[in-house]
């Protein structure tokens, strides 16, 4: 194991204020199991999962109320036990509407009678933790979800060689991984010779950034005496460090091609979080029903880095958190950067949840957008290389030709052009809307096609 | 808890922001005007403000009627125009007329902005345009020079005007001599200070370099333009001294006399009339410095940094196109369709 300062530093970023000091250094509290929880069925990206209960079912924690809906799908576990008392539309994290099980909890928080003792999985083939971790309904806890089976198994023809853990934690707030590289350091370790075994990996990056010092000497420590070739790297802190393709990018030099996965470059991400909930998964048999998540902001009683069961309620996490003080203007479902911004506190968290952010109305900006003045600024922020300002005009215009050929499908909608626009343009949901109506010309010029092939 | 689920704001990510905004960017232009504002009066007395008041006056009230005519959003808030009358008033000689500086203003705000859309949308940098509209409309009017406060050499005055280094420069070899005395009249010391016959604003070079100095500090300018337009000038120069020492300057007297440092700090590094891209802006002040260069030695202005910043305003959209960053996760720098 080495320590390697910046390896490669990725093109753009910005420096937000970091607002990590009311939290980095509280430990993780557990909160009690709520009354009642409303567990997405949605969570994850790809196909919202199926629901195997219904409304009176009595289930017991870890038992599974949905399965995988497709290859890129994932089950769902009831994180308490408890009666089903819905299975119905209703609003989810991500702000819109998703199939949502209530579960009223017996408060008793029974598990399922232990199947088999903890397996020795250093003797069990690859693709046996594979079904394991898709068994435990693992999916990407860094923000996007993706079910983690799926990235551990690529298709034939690719070699992933390059293993990297992400403790970046970029998203200013934020410092649930933070927490979790302190505290479980040696389970990071366990779940990096989990996933090392399940890829044959062979080189393994844990990527975190300059301003964590006392992660980076836990993980040091952790990691000591591992045997495989092994690099904990100090990334420049700079937003959005942590994203996939960027993190790539700093460990390696290779650039994920526009369109294509990490793997593509035979890299793998797992965030730290993903790594020591596989190995609940694959070690204890432990379904994915809770996580950390960092309460905090100027408009919560008192912040709190707090392990909570998932579907439990913005509500009940603030309650648990001092309450809300002050005048509170918006609560944001991750960090203020990527986050969502809610309309209900009655919502419940996902296995993606890494923060619940109250801000107070005074902390809240709110501007009209003026025209742009040219400054360059997005273009230096911009980590995909983009022209935010340009390719904003154009899908203002509704110019979606010029849009795709500015490569508006490369945005990451990490929103660093906006953090820096003095014209405040909404520039985030220029990109958005501009992707949106891109790939839409696309499948509506591809149906055209297979029409045309069609009649002659 | 109370519940206060009707009151949460909804709105899409980002939901944090750097604090800048257009109106302190300007602000922050204005702030870094004042030492070459304070410079001029001293150097030129009352004319600066005479000026400086009719120029931003003008601005202001052209730019709120043509807005309420337009029907458009009244832009003052931003203070842009403001910045447009300060600097067409630091662009002027100090004893123009004052209706000759309302045209200018006329010029800047309501042709070269507002007929282009506002603040955005125009292509040519306006304080630059309304100077140019003047210097071509009035050319004695610009090119008659104040004497400067502190004359170091009294006998090269006439009783109320005096040459510019460059125009004294050009005009003595247009008639064949050496100019006489020339660098006892305009030691490098006045030229650096500020204590020499041009525009209101662009004589000291220490004020303007600490106005520079201020926009980069707080981030509205980069380095980019105004050092390879400055270095460029140097260079250019320095090549054509070495070449023949007897009928070009010294690099320096190019550098610290007319509008370099106003041009390069202030007027080069517009935001909205330059470049988006770094690489963009490094070639936009290389062109600046180019052209300019080109108009002093063999042009029939003894100066031209004006010109120089319009030529290159108009290829900006050029430059943007062919700086175009490399996409990440792209091969090439592949070319719109």
């Amino acid at each position: 194991m080495i320590t390697l300062g910046a390896l490669f530093n990725p093109r753009g970023g910005i420096h937000p204020a970091y607002h990590k000091d009311s939290t980095e250094s509280l430990p993780v509290e557990a909160m009690p199991v709520p009354k009642s929880l409303y567990v997405a069925l949605n969570q994850h990206l790809g196909a919202p999962s199926k629901p195997v209960v219904k409304k009176g079912d009595v289930v017991v924690r870890g038992q599974p109320l949905a399965e995988p809906a497709g290859y890129v799908s994932s089950w769902v576990h009831a994180p308490t036990s408890g009666v089903i008392r819905s299975v119905e539309s209703r609003l989810t994290a991500s702000g819109q509407l998703g199939p949502v099980v209530e579960i009223e909890a017996d408060g008793r928080d029974e598990g399922l009678p232990c199947t088999s003792a903890p397996a020795e999985w250093r003797n069990l083939p690859a693709r046996e933790l594979v079904e394991m971790v898709l068994a435990g309904g693992v999916i990407g806890m860094g923000g996007a979800g993706f079910p983690t089976q799926v990235k551990l198994l690529p298709p034939q023809g690719k070699v992933i060689h390059t293993l990297i853990i992400n403790g970046a934690e970029c998203e200013p707030y934020l410092t649930a991984d933070y927490r979790i590289m302190i505290e479980q350091s040696e389970k990071i370790r366990q779940g990096v010779e989990i996933l090392h075994r399940i890829l044959n990996a062979t080189k393994v990056f844990i990527a975190v950034e300059d301003n964590k010092p006392a992660a980076i000497s836990a993980l040091e420590k952790a990691f000591r005496d591992f045997a495989g070739e092994l690099a904990i790297v100090v990334v420049k802190t700079k937003y959005p460090q942590g994203a996939e393709k960027q993190l790539i990018y700093s460990c390696t030099r290779r650039e994920v091609p526009s369109g294509g996965l990490p793997m593509d470059v035979g890299a793998l991400v797992e965030n730290v979080g993903t790594a020591t909930a596989i190995v609940d998964a694959v070690v204890a048999h432990r379904p994915l029903v809770e996580r950390i998540v960092t309460v905090t902001g100027d408009a919560i009683g008192q912040p709190k880095n707090v392990l909570a069961r998932t579907g439990t309620s913005f509500r009940d996490l603030i309650a648990f958190c001092g309450g809300i003080r002050g005048n509170p203007g918006k609560v944001i479902c991750g960090g203020p950067m990527m986050g969502v911004a809610q309309s209900s506190i009655d919502v419940g968290m996902n296995k993606t949840t890494s923060g619940l952010l109250l801000l107070s109305r005074a902390q809240i900006q709110q501007y009209s957008s003026m025209p742009c003045i040219g400054c360059g600024r997005c273009v230096q922020a911009c980590p995909s290389g983009l022209l935010p300002c340009f390719l904003s005009e154009n899908i203002e215009a509704e110019n979606y030709g010029e849009a795709e050929a500015l490569n508006v499908l490369d945005c990451i909608e990490c929103g660093a052009c906006a953090f820096e626009c003095p014209a405040h343009r909404p520039l985030v949901q220029h990109m958005r809307m501009g992707k949106a109506k891109v790939l839409q010309r696309r499948r509506q010029r591809e149906a055209k096609a297979g029409q045309k092939e069609k009649a002659s | 808890m109370t519940d206060s689920s009707a009151g949460w704001i909804v709105s899409p990510s980002p939901h944090t922001h750097s604090g800048d905004s257009v109106s302190r960017i300007m602000i922050t232009v204005i702030v870094a005007l004042v030492p070459s504002l304070v410079a001029g009066v001293i150097v030129f007395g009352w004319d600066t403000i005479r000026l400086t008041t009719i120029c931003v006056a003008t601005c202001v009230v052209a730019e709120y009627i043509v807005r309420t005519m337009m029907r458009r959003d009244i832009g003052i808030t931003d203070w842009s125009a403001v910045v447009t009358g300060i600097l067409l008033a630091l662009n002027l000689p100090p004893t123009l007329p004052g209706w000759m500086a309302i045209v200018g203003s006329l010029s800047a705000i309501v042709v070269a902005k507002q007929l282009y859309g506002g603040i955005g949308y125009n292509l040519f940098n306006p304080a630059l345009v309304g100077r140019c509209v003047l210097l071509i409309s009035f050319p004695v009017a610009m090119t008659t020079w104040a004497v400067p406060a502190f004359v170091p050499n009294a006998s090269a005055v006439d009783a109320t005007t005096m040459a510019t280094p460059l125009g004294a420069w050009k005009t003595a070899w247009a008639s064949g001599n050496a100019p006489a005395s020339f660098f006892e009249t305009y030691p490098i010391r006045s030229l650096i200070l500020g204590n020499r016959p041009g525009c209101v604003g662009e004589t000291s070079v220490v004020a303007l370099l600490l106005g520079g100095l201020i926009l980069l500090w707080r981030r509205c300018i980069s380095w980019h333009t105004p050092v390879l337009f400055i270095g460029t000038v140097a260079v250019f120069a320095g090549v054509l001294h070495q070449a023949d020492p007897a009928r070009n300057l010294p690099a320096a007297y190019h550098v610290f006399s007319g509008g370099i440092f106003l041009g390069a700090f202030f007027m080069a590094t517009d935001m909205v009339t330059t470049p988006v891209t770094r690489s963009g802006m490094l070639i936009f002040g290389a062109g600046c410095g180019l052209i300019t260069m080109i108009i002093r030695k063999w042009g029939g202005y003894p100066e031209g940094v004006s010109f120089s910043i319009l030529i290159m305003n108009a290829l900006t959209p050029l430059i943007n196109r062919f700086t175009r960053p490399r996409t990440f996760g792209h091969k090439g720098r592949e070319m719109e369709k």
